[in-house]
């Protein structure tokens, strides 16, 4: 098997993580202190020049969005962590808070110090109940040895939808209203929640910063694709022999990702298509295969990094089928805020069904096309921008296996 | 404040920073289609109607939402757009009933208008209906929620506006809807009945409950007879109804064209708001004088009534206990009048014509029966009568005009302005001065208490006590004068409240009201009534006068206890 390079999950299966001790004895904890020993915008700078990027899928570089935060005016500020992991086959945000929650603290209180912030949320997701305990006792922990200083942490749990992964909507949720996203701009470093300055990062984000900061700016810039540097970690599902998580370098390719790390597809049968990036994803044929997985690579095929789920399928996999069943989870997780994403979410899952029953005709094609085209340039939030992507990109790549299914 | 360059469509335009794309099209004559947009509430950018490309983005924009930059070029109708556009409008027709027919905005619906600018032709996608139930349960409002396209303005309106928080989302995706909130009906929200969410809807939605049939059935009926009072803001409306201006109808025209539609008798609501302030400022003057409970509230708004009961019933005592000039009319057209007339009251049908679609559920209280009978049979809104113009075929550009009926039908400039907010207080001083002060007023026009203003006050001097007073329209208005009330903070001894914008003018019955600035045009038009009125103070009012001395003898008496004051109960909403 090719060699991972852990930088997120650093810790992973190497301390007790309800025990603050073992992650000290790790270094943990050094890195905050460091940070606070810069001033706010040396400490900006130096996160900006890693070129780190949003793990949660948008990609914006993260001291870029800090910065707007910390110039921004105001009496309160927030730092708020995504943790509302809501991808299908995505979980490893849940690997860090599980296994090395101070390093997702750590990073927290970092960015509350560059920002000037002093109150944090962790909004976890639903689902993950007994992360909430873990979290908590965490928290307590780095506030009885005094790291936290003057920054708070509440932990808040959603309830399952899974638009409150979209930021605004997040917000929304933890001001106690209906999930639902909010236009932007304005974006929240500017008016987040309760309308103050507000910094959201994924987990996976956060838990880079200790290192960035310990081990310089410079160091992870040279890591993987100068464009996105760093690593990812991908999550393994599907056709493929292992079913687990890897955290590579972002030049990795997906074939590598699928044959080297993933061991190929079981059973001895040939390749069909991997969607990465978690539900919402594009589905990539073979000869995409070579591609690294950094941000603006994947973009340049038309397709997204997103969670770093890799959902992989063998030839035998009714694609169409599939998709049908992606278009059916969408049209359950909009939240009926904005037309085209609610109709159109509905609309999409009508017209799949169609098809994929036998009924449908080379219209419904066109129509369900020019749907998804309207939808991705057209949705309040990313949610219904994303949804049609598995449907565009499988007629754009798997066209023949529609037409098999026509009239 | 900094200006913004900024080119759409090819056209340069500086606009001030801050603006948004909309705000510029429209600087240059750009119309650019919308449907959850409302120049008076928030921005909600969910219908996504307006989307235009911004050069640079890959993403279309919200033009509702989105701010200009410095050098943005901003294409409004490329393929691009329009392809959104018509798919949009598409997926929100495919679920919408295709009753333009037959419904009550048909010529006057915003998602009509839009599927005809852009050529729908067909349905794209399976036309479904959701196949939800109407909701009947009030007297007042109707909503049809098959027919609500989520733009979400009407809770806009309720909630922001009015404050009033009957209405929410539930549910998600396509089956999210618009429900009264902690409630399954409209009758077991908090709903004070106002008919704001009428004049937010861009659909029909919701709509009055509308009467007509009754009305016809009346009209038909050879044993009733039909009477009818218009209230004050009706007039300065319908003739946007029948195509005019704001107060473009003359009232002798109007009451002519109510003799053309069925009505045998035509009277005047602006009588008994005349007397109101008779009533209601002597009984001032008494909680003045004998330390009653201040500040006294105005009663004359139903949907403010419905409000102090929902939201504020400890603070009951405080309102007059004058009923609505349509409930004093009421309970006097089947006693005095009928009387006067020598008219069998159980022959008459008194219907009133009102811009409010609260007095419905207020003419159906089962205190509102003094004279022996319902007094008020059937109220009509001004919506209602503009229909019923309509179906007539009148031209009322060569109708010759008609008076009003005796004994009900004088009244004065004081009257007129009821109809919009400050009004009654206007009136009620021009009174109460005189009385007090035994002097003639020179300049009766309080001007403080006029206009759009949230909240307005002045002070009087009545014989070196000073009064001071404060007029609030608009429920989330009036909460923050109540809030202030129940915190015994109030520094007021009197206090007007209409609960919707505008006053009356912009009742939850008029012509539907899209902004605030047609509120304005209507109220600009009120003020130009009242200087045309030769006689400007309700207590100088004859036939009030003819009243007083035949009738009621003196106000607050005991005819008038009997038959125009009234109390109120608290609506017990348990949940609130």
């Amino acid at each position: 098997m090719a060699e991972e390079m852990r930088i997120v999950l650093r810790n992973y299966g190497k301390i007790d993580p309800l025990k603050i001790d073992d992650y000290i004895a790790q270094g943990g904890y050094k890195a905050l202190e460091k940070a606070r020993s810069m001033d706010r915008e040396t400490l900006i700078e130096e996160v900006k020049k890693s070129k780190l990027r949003g793990r949660g899928g948008a990609g914006f570089n993260c001291g870029q969005k800090w910065s707007f935060a910390y110039q921004a005016q105001a009496d309160q500020k927030y730092v708020v962590c995504n943790a509302d992991e809501g991808e299908p086959g995505t979980y490893k945000d849940r690997l860090i808070m599980e296994n090395d929650p101070h390093t997702l603290i750590e990073g927290m209180a970092i960015c509350a110090y560059a920002i000037g912030a002093t109150k944090g949320y962790i909004y976890c997701r639903g689902e993950y109940p007994h992360l909430v305990g873990i979290l908590n006792t965490a928290i307590s922990q780095a506030k009885e040895k005094g790291f936290l200083k003057d920054f708070d942490i509440e932990v808040r749990s959603g309830a399952g939808a899974y638009v409150c992964g979209e930021e605004t909507a997040l917000i929304e949720s933890i001001e106690g209203k209906r999930g639902e996203p909010r236009f932007k701009p304005p974006y929240p470093p500017s008016e987040g929640l309760w309308g103050k300055p507000t910094i959201v990062n994924n987990v996976e984000t956060f838990a880079n910063i200790p290192v960035i900061v310990e081990k310089g700016a410079d160091w992870y810039a040279s890591i993987g694709v100068p464009s996105y540097p760093g690593t990812k970690v991908f999550t393994l599902t599907g056709d493929i022999n292992n079913k687990t998580f890897f955290e590579v370098p972002t030049n990795t390719t997906i074939r590598e990702l699928i044959y080297k790390y993933g061991g190929g597809i079981p059973g001895g049968k040939k390749f069909k298509a991997v969607q990465i990036g978690g539900t919402s994803g594009a589905f990539i044929p073979e000869e995409l295969l070579d591609t690294p997985v950094a941000f603006d690579n994947m973009a340049a095929i038309g397709a997204t990094l997103g969670s770093g789920a890799v959902f992989v399928l063998d030839e035998t996999r009714d694609i169409v089928d599939v998709v049908t069943r992606i278009a059916k989870f969408f049209e359950h997780e909009s939240c009926g805020k904005c037309a085209p994403c609610r109709e159109g979410t509905a609309r999409m899952y009508e017209i799949m069904s169609k098809i994929n029953s036998g009924k449908g005709t080379t219209k419904d094609i066109e129509t369900i096309s020019r749907l998804g085209r309207v939808m991705s340039c057209s949705c309040l939030c990313g949610l219904g921008q994303a949804a049609p992507a598995p449907v565009l990109t499988t007629i754009q790549h798997f066209k023949a296996d529609y037409h098999a299914k026509l009239v | 404040m900094g200006m913004v360059n900024l080119t759409i469509d090819g056209i340069k335009v500086s606009v001030p920073k801050g603006s948004t794309i909309l705000q510029a099209a429209k600087e240059v004559g750009i119309k650019i289609p919308t449907l959850c947009y409302h120049p008076d509430q928030s921005v909600k950018a969910n219908c996504r109607v307006c989307v235009c490309e911004v050069e640079g983005n890959r993403l279309l924009q919200a033009a509702c939402s989105m701010p200009v930059t410095e050098g943005m070029v901003v294409k409004t109708r490329s393929p691009k757009v329009i392809e959104a556009r018509k798919t949009i409008l598409e997926l929100i027709l495919s679920n919408h009933p295709q009753e333009c027919l037959t419904c009550a905005r048909n010529q006057n619906c915003e998602l009509q208008e839009l599927a005809e600018e852009y050529s729908i032709r067909e349905y794209a996608f399976e036309h479904k209906v959701r196949g939800l139930a109407k909701d009947t349960s009030t007297p007042s409002i109707v909503r049809d929620p098959d027919k609500c396209i989520l733009c979400r303005r009407c809770i806009d309106a309720c909630s922001v506006t009015q404050s009033v928080y009957a209405l929410g989302i539930e549910n998600r995706g396509h089956h999210a809807m618009v429900v009264p909130s902690m409630g399954k009906d409209l009758i077991d929200s908090p709903c004070v009945m106002c008919g704001q969410c009428i004049h937010a809807c861009p659909v029909g939605a919701i709509t009055e409950r509308e009467q007509i049939d009754e009305f016809l059935a009346a009209v038909a009926d050879p044993d009733k007879i039909v009477v009818t009072q218009i209230a004050p803001a009706v007039r300065l409306a319908i003739a946007e109804e029948v195509g005019m201006k704001p107060g473009e109808m003359p009232m002798d025209v109007f009451v002519a064209g109510l003799r053309q539609i069925g009505f045998d008798y035509v009277l005047h609501t602006n009588f008994t708001a005349d007397l109101t302030i008779i009533e209601e400022g002597n009984e001032l003057l008494k909680r003045l004088k004998e330390g009653g409970v201040l500040p006294m509230f105005t009663s004359c708004s139903p949907g403010w009534i419905n409000f102090c009961e929902t939201y504020y019933p400890d603070l009951l005592d405080h309102l007059s206990t004058c009923k609505s000039p349509q409930q004093m009319f009421g309970a006097l057209v089947k006693t005095y009048w009928a009387e006067k007339m020598g008219i069998d009251p159980a022959k008459i049908y008194s219907v009133s014509i009102m811009p409010c679609t609260a007095k419905k559920y207020e003419a159906s209280r089962p205190e509102m029966q003094d004279s022996g009978y319902r007094d008020v049979d059937l109220v009509l809104t001004t919506r209602e009568i503009g229909r019923l113009f309509r179906m007539s075929g009148i031209d009322f550009t060569k109708l010759e005009g008609s008076s009003f009926d005796s004994w009900m039908g004088k009244y004065t400039g004081a009257a007129v302005i009821f109809g919009a907010t400050g009004g009654v207080m206007e009136a009620a001083l021009r009174t109460v001065y005189e009385v007090v002060t035994g002097q003639e007023l020179k300049d009766v026009n309080f001007t403080a208490v006029r206009g759009m203003e949230g909240i307005k006050e002045a002070e009087v001097d009545l014989n070196g006590t000073v009064v001071k007073v404060a007029v609030a329209h608009g429920l989330s208005n009036a909460r923050k004068l109540m809030d202030q009330v129940r915190a015994g903070e109030s520094p007021y001894h009197f206090i007007e409240i209409m609960a919707c914008p505008g006053g009356c003018i912009g009742g939850g019955g008029q012509p539907i009201t899209k902004s605030n600035a047609q509120r304005q045009v209507r109220i600009d038009a009120i003020y130009v009534e009242d200087e045309n009125c030769e006689i400007r103070k309700s207590h100088e009012n004859p036939e009030v006068k003819i009243l007083y001395d035949e009738f009621l003898h003196e106000p607050l008496g005991h005819k008038s206890h009997e038959l125009l004051h009234t109390h109120y109960h608290p609506k017990n909403k348990k949940y609130l």
